[in-house]
């Protein structure tokens, strides 16, 4: 087999890995979770056991529910995978990357919402209306931050594409720019709201008055909610895996041999757990935001990506 | 005539023939055999769409030049015409429109013989035909007095399809301001191509090329036609009499004139600054910018209030307007500043959207038309549950709206990639604020998509999904099959535009050629599957990959988990308990976009109050009713444009007292102009 063939089995299977994998991290996140707040926590692979539940589950829809509310789930989890392709987790320089630069992931995550939010409306309660239209409006102040902080990195790293972004990274070595110091809290911010974490959203929550994602996926059950529930793990795992490639690529496997494949497993496994922990650490000592508070704290990552490509402009090009 | 190269204008020709054969139909025929217009007319009008298709394509592709002098007009006065790649292009754009039109007219025109408040066919036929020909012939113009006299035919003739239900004294009023501010425009388009015939030394666009202009002068004229051809493509703030003027015209029409009508304006901007004026400088680029950024924000913020079908549509077109004229704006900062290859980058960007924008809102128009058509309402708050009624036409309206938020894998977003993709090669400029302001612009544009989307989830999502929230949407019909192949063509040219924008930005290279002389060779080299703007290592897209495996999981998740799998049981949706849900529990397209309101409440002014009537004295009292009003109202309206015509109103009423209504004074009035103008003559 040539480099070329190795190279799309290693994106294949990168991709299988990246969604495999995603519900552990969830599993993670809940039991780290549980631990800080001193209740008792379910095994690392529980998450694995409700989709396996969910998968086998008998299907009930709503008695008006439209084709659109069939196939959203599966144009959510396709959206999503073809944004999980696009993340290198393991080994960069995959062909898979050329599909899409960071601009088209934003714009994968985006054709997800808008059929979600759609889905949402399908059936004609207020919880899908009400939880479409927060998630629209919470999308629209985050996207223009998370584009931002793009800019500025593909700016700096004179591409948009991830992969080159991260061989840039790895390249410059310890530089600190304090235009990435912005750029990592303001996406880190973003991928707060983005994911559906506190303070923005809850995760855990059926409260009417508290939720977002949750609301618009109410009437969703069986291997629709499956799919749905595995894509927003895979989406949670994908903005860990883009902080970790963009700001901390170290180890990373530049090459397609065993040893630095096993390396890079290694480094991105101990990245992610540990960013797991910060996001806990987060989610418990903070608490949820009344909704109207949410522009405030997502112009607050705006200002700083702002801040963050003023600077990358003012001090690291010159002129 | 060149013969040789001759034929695509021929085609052109014979495509202006059909739409005059298309008008005199309507006019003559109509009144006798009614169904004329709904075949013959239309027929006409079809095969010159056609016409005008093959024609601009085969001069756009084939890279052709083809002149041509007709001896109408005044003797002295012949009219020059000319096909070159960039009015080709454009021909394409207002051929693929027309066709589509063409197919949903004679379906969607029959409502007005048979509805309940009949209207005369015959001036709808002939003034679509003069419109039409308008546009044919402006494109084709290469002298400005032909371009006027042209414009003019396009802009009086959208008067009238405006005004065509002139009973209702709304449509009469938004008539009159689209009069007025398509002739502000027209005064100022006049005044641009003064400035170059005075230095050319004639009419004709040659000459005008010709043309040895300072930069102050080049400045003077670019300024005219920005701002002349500004106001008819809808920029802010020149818009206002846009979104009063679009919704009004039978659907059809709407379709056209957003999709087409405002490109003529694009492509007088593109004409005259690129071609004409030629040497293009970075400073009119950053006006541009300013107002595009400004319009495609105000644009989308303003249709979110909207709750007006056909009225949010027209206020997205002053978005993407906007959108293109960010792209041309960042392509003249870098070829003012000496980087010919991106500013190619960003006309590409700009021309690209321009076809999209086109191909999205007239299939967005088309569908509001197929929605009116069945259920008489454009208000969306009477909308819902329409993708159960009319689900190809809820399909087709998808189509368009996921186009037009800028999602992947559709057309809009190849567009929006490609602007995003020119605002980053900002680091290349030397000039530090320069370098600021595109990623900002760019920053602006994202937030613009995103409330973009917002505004169509809220659009579709009311309209079509949901329960029926009146009557006569309940028992709403699919429409029929003509208006369904309108809206399938344009449907499927978005996706096409998306998949495949590679093949797409090579037959785009003769223009760019002609007017900046540079071509986007890194754009295409990587084969049809790869769109890669500057190099493969800074930026790439694959549309089709995208495509193919969205095909994919659809594909693998039928096969895993539908087949075998229990049959999908039904039941009502959960309702808290209350008894059975109805529309008015739903969610309303006010109540979608009150977060918005309230977090952007400077934009407009809202007037927003909430009433209870209530019996009884005493502090237990009975609610008797709850009314909640809600006024939203565009600034520029007030600020700009009503102290403007009070002033004016003010103006006339001093000057009046020289109208005595005594015709003595009136002689003197003559007799003393008459005797000044002798003075002056003879000085």
């Amino acid at each position: 087999m040539n480099s070329l063939g190795i190279a799309w089995m290693l994106a294949a299977v990168q991709t299988l890995i990246f969604v495999a994998a995603a519900p552990l991290l969830a599993g993670w996140v809940k039991r780290l979770k549980c631990h800080m707040q001193n209740r008792a926590a379910p095994v690392v692979w529980q998450p694995y056991r409700d989709l396996a539940k969910l998968l086998q589950k008998d299907m009930v829809l709503a008695a008006n529910a439209s084709w659109l509310f069939r196939a959203t789930p599966y144009i959510v989890f396709g959206a999503t995978l073809l944004a999980a392709a696009a993340v290198p987790l393991i080994v960069v320089h995959l062909p898979t990357a050329a599909i899409a630069d960071m601009i088209v992931l934003v714009g994968f995550f985006a054709l997800a919402r808008f059929f979600t939010a759609l889905a949402a409306l399908d059936i004609g309660t207020a919880f899908g209306g009400m939880g479409a239209s927060r998630e629209m409006t919470v999308a629209a102040l985050a996207e223009p931050a998370m584009l931002l902080v793009v800019f500025t990195l593909s700016m700096t790293a004179g591409t948009t594409n991830l992969s080159a972004a991260t061989e840039f990274v790895l390249q410059a070595g310890l530089v600190l720019r304090p235009s990435f110091l912005f750029s990592l809290f303001a996406l880190a911010m973003v991928a707060v709201a983005e994911s559906g974490r506190i303070p923005v959203d809850n995760p855990a929550t059926h409260l009417e008055l508290t939720m977002l994602h949750e609301a618009m996926i109410l009437e969703y059950g069986g291997r629709h909610l499956a799919l749905i529930e595995w894509a927003s793990q895979v989406k949670l795992l994908i903005y860990t895996v883009l902080i970790v490639d963009l700001f901390f690529p170290w180890g990373i496997a530049r090459e397609f041999t065993a040893g630095a494949l096993a390396l890079g497993i290694v480094a991105v496994t101990a990245k992610a757990m540990l960013l797991a922990v910060v996001l806990v650490t987060w989610e418990t000592v903070l608490a949820k935001m009344r909704l109207f508070r949410v522009p405030q704290f997502l112009g607050f990552a705006f200002l700083l990506s702002l801040l963050g490509m003023l600077t990358s402009i003012v001090l690291e090009t010159g002129g | 005539m060149n013969m040789a190269g001759g034929i695509p204008l021929l085609l052109a020709y014979a495509a202006i023939i059909c739409a005059v054969m298309s008008g005199a139909i309507s006019l003559f025929a109509v009144r006798r055999h009614p169904g004329f217009l709904h075949t013959g007319s239309f027929l006409f009008l079809f095969i010159a769409g056609m016409a005008d298709v093959v024609a601009g394509g085969w001069a756009l592709l084939a890279n052709l030049i083809v002149t041509d002098q007709l001896a109408l007009g005044l003797p002295w006065l012949e009219w020059h015409l000319r096909l070159d790649p960039l009015s080709g292009f454009f021909l394409v754009l207002l051929g693929t429109l027309v066709t589509a039109t063409s197919l949903y007219g004679p379906s969607y025109t029959r409502e007005y013989t048979h509805g309940e408040a009949p209207q005369p066919l015959p001036p709808l036929g002939v003034f679509t035909a003069t419109f039409v020909l308008g546009m044919q012939m402006l494109l084709l113009a290469d002298d400005a007095l032909v371009f006027m006299i042209f414009w003019e035919m396009m802009s009086l003739s959208g008067y009238f399809l405006v005004v065509y239900q002139h009973q209702h004294a709304g449509n009469r009023h938004a008539a009159f301001l689209y009069l007025l501010l398509a002739h502000v425009g027209a005064l100022v388009i006049l005044l641009a191509f003064g400035v170059l015939a005075a230095f050319g030394g004639g009419l004709t666009f040659a000459q005008m090329r010709a043309a040895p202009l300072s930069p102050l002068w080049a400045t003077l004229a670019f300024a005219f036609a920005f701002l002349g051809f500004g106001t008819k493509a809808g920029m802010v703030p020149l818009h206002v009499w846009l979104p009063d003027a679009h919704p009004v015209a039978p659907s059809h029409i709407s379709a056209l004139m957003s999709g087409v009508m405002l490109k003529m304006g694009i492509y007088g901007i593109i004409r005259v600054s690129y071609d004409l004026i030629g040497e293009v400088r970075w400073e009119w680029g950053v006006a541009m910018l300013i107002v595009g950024t400004a319009s495609a924000l105000l644009g989308v913020l303003y249709a979110l209030m909207q709750h007006d079908l056909k009225r949010l549509l027209a206020y997205h077109s002053i978005e993407n307007i906007g959108i293109i004229l960010m792209g041309l704006g960042m392509s003249m900062i870098f070829l003012g500043s000496g980087h010919p290859l991106l500013g190619t980058l960003g006309l590409v960007a700009a021309l690209y959207h321009t076809l999209n924008h086109a191909l999205f809102k007239g299939l967005l128009f088309l569908g509001a038309g197929a929605v009116l058509y069945r259920t008489h309402e454009r208000d969306l708050e009477h909308m819902g549950g329409l993708i159960q009624r009319m689900p190809v036409t809820a399909f087709m309206f998808l189509v368009g709206s996921v186009a037009i938020s800028a999602l992947p894998p559709f057309n809009g977003f190849v567009s929006e990639w490609l602007t995003f993709q020119t605002a980053l090669q900002a680091p290349a400029l030397d000039n530090g604020v320069l370098r600021m302001i595109m990623p900002i612009a760019a920053a602006l544009l994202a937030l613009t998509g995103a409330l973009a989307a917002a505004c169509f989830v809220k659009a579709f999502g009311i309209a079509f999904l949901g329960r029926p929230r009146s009557r006569h949407v309940a028992h709403a019909r699919e429409v029929p099959r003509g208006m369904l192949l309108g809206m399938g063509l344009l449907a499927v040219l978005c996706l096409v535009l998306g998949i495949l924008p590679v093949p797409m930005i090579e037959a785009m290279a003769p223009i760019t050629q002609l007017l900046v002389h540079s071509a986007l060779p890194s754009a295409t080299a990587q084969g049809w599957l790869w769109l890669t703007p500057v190099s493969p290592d800074v930026a790439s897209y694959s549309a089709p990959f995208v495509m193919l495996a969205l095909i994919l999981v659809f594909g693998l998740g039928y096969l895993f988990l539908k087949r075998g799998a229990v049959p999908t049981r039904r039941c009502s949706p959960w309702d808290c308990g209350f008894g059975q849900l109805n529309h008015r529990m739903e969610y309303t397209s006010t109540a979608f976009t009150q977060p918005i309101r309230r977090i952007f409440g400077a934009v407009w002014k809202v007037e927003e109050s909430v009433e209870t009537s209530t019996v009884g004295v005493g502090p237990i009292r009975r609610v008797t009713g709850i009314n909640h009003y809600l006024h939203v109202q565009d600034w520029s309206w007030l600020k700009v444009y009503l102290p403007i015509g009070s002033l004016v109103l003010e103006a006339a009423r001093r000057i009046g007292f020289i109208q005595t209504g005594s015709i003595h004074t009136y002689l003197k009035y003559s007799f003393w102009t008459l005797i000044f103008l002798l003075w002056i003559v003879s000085i």
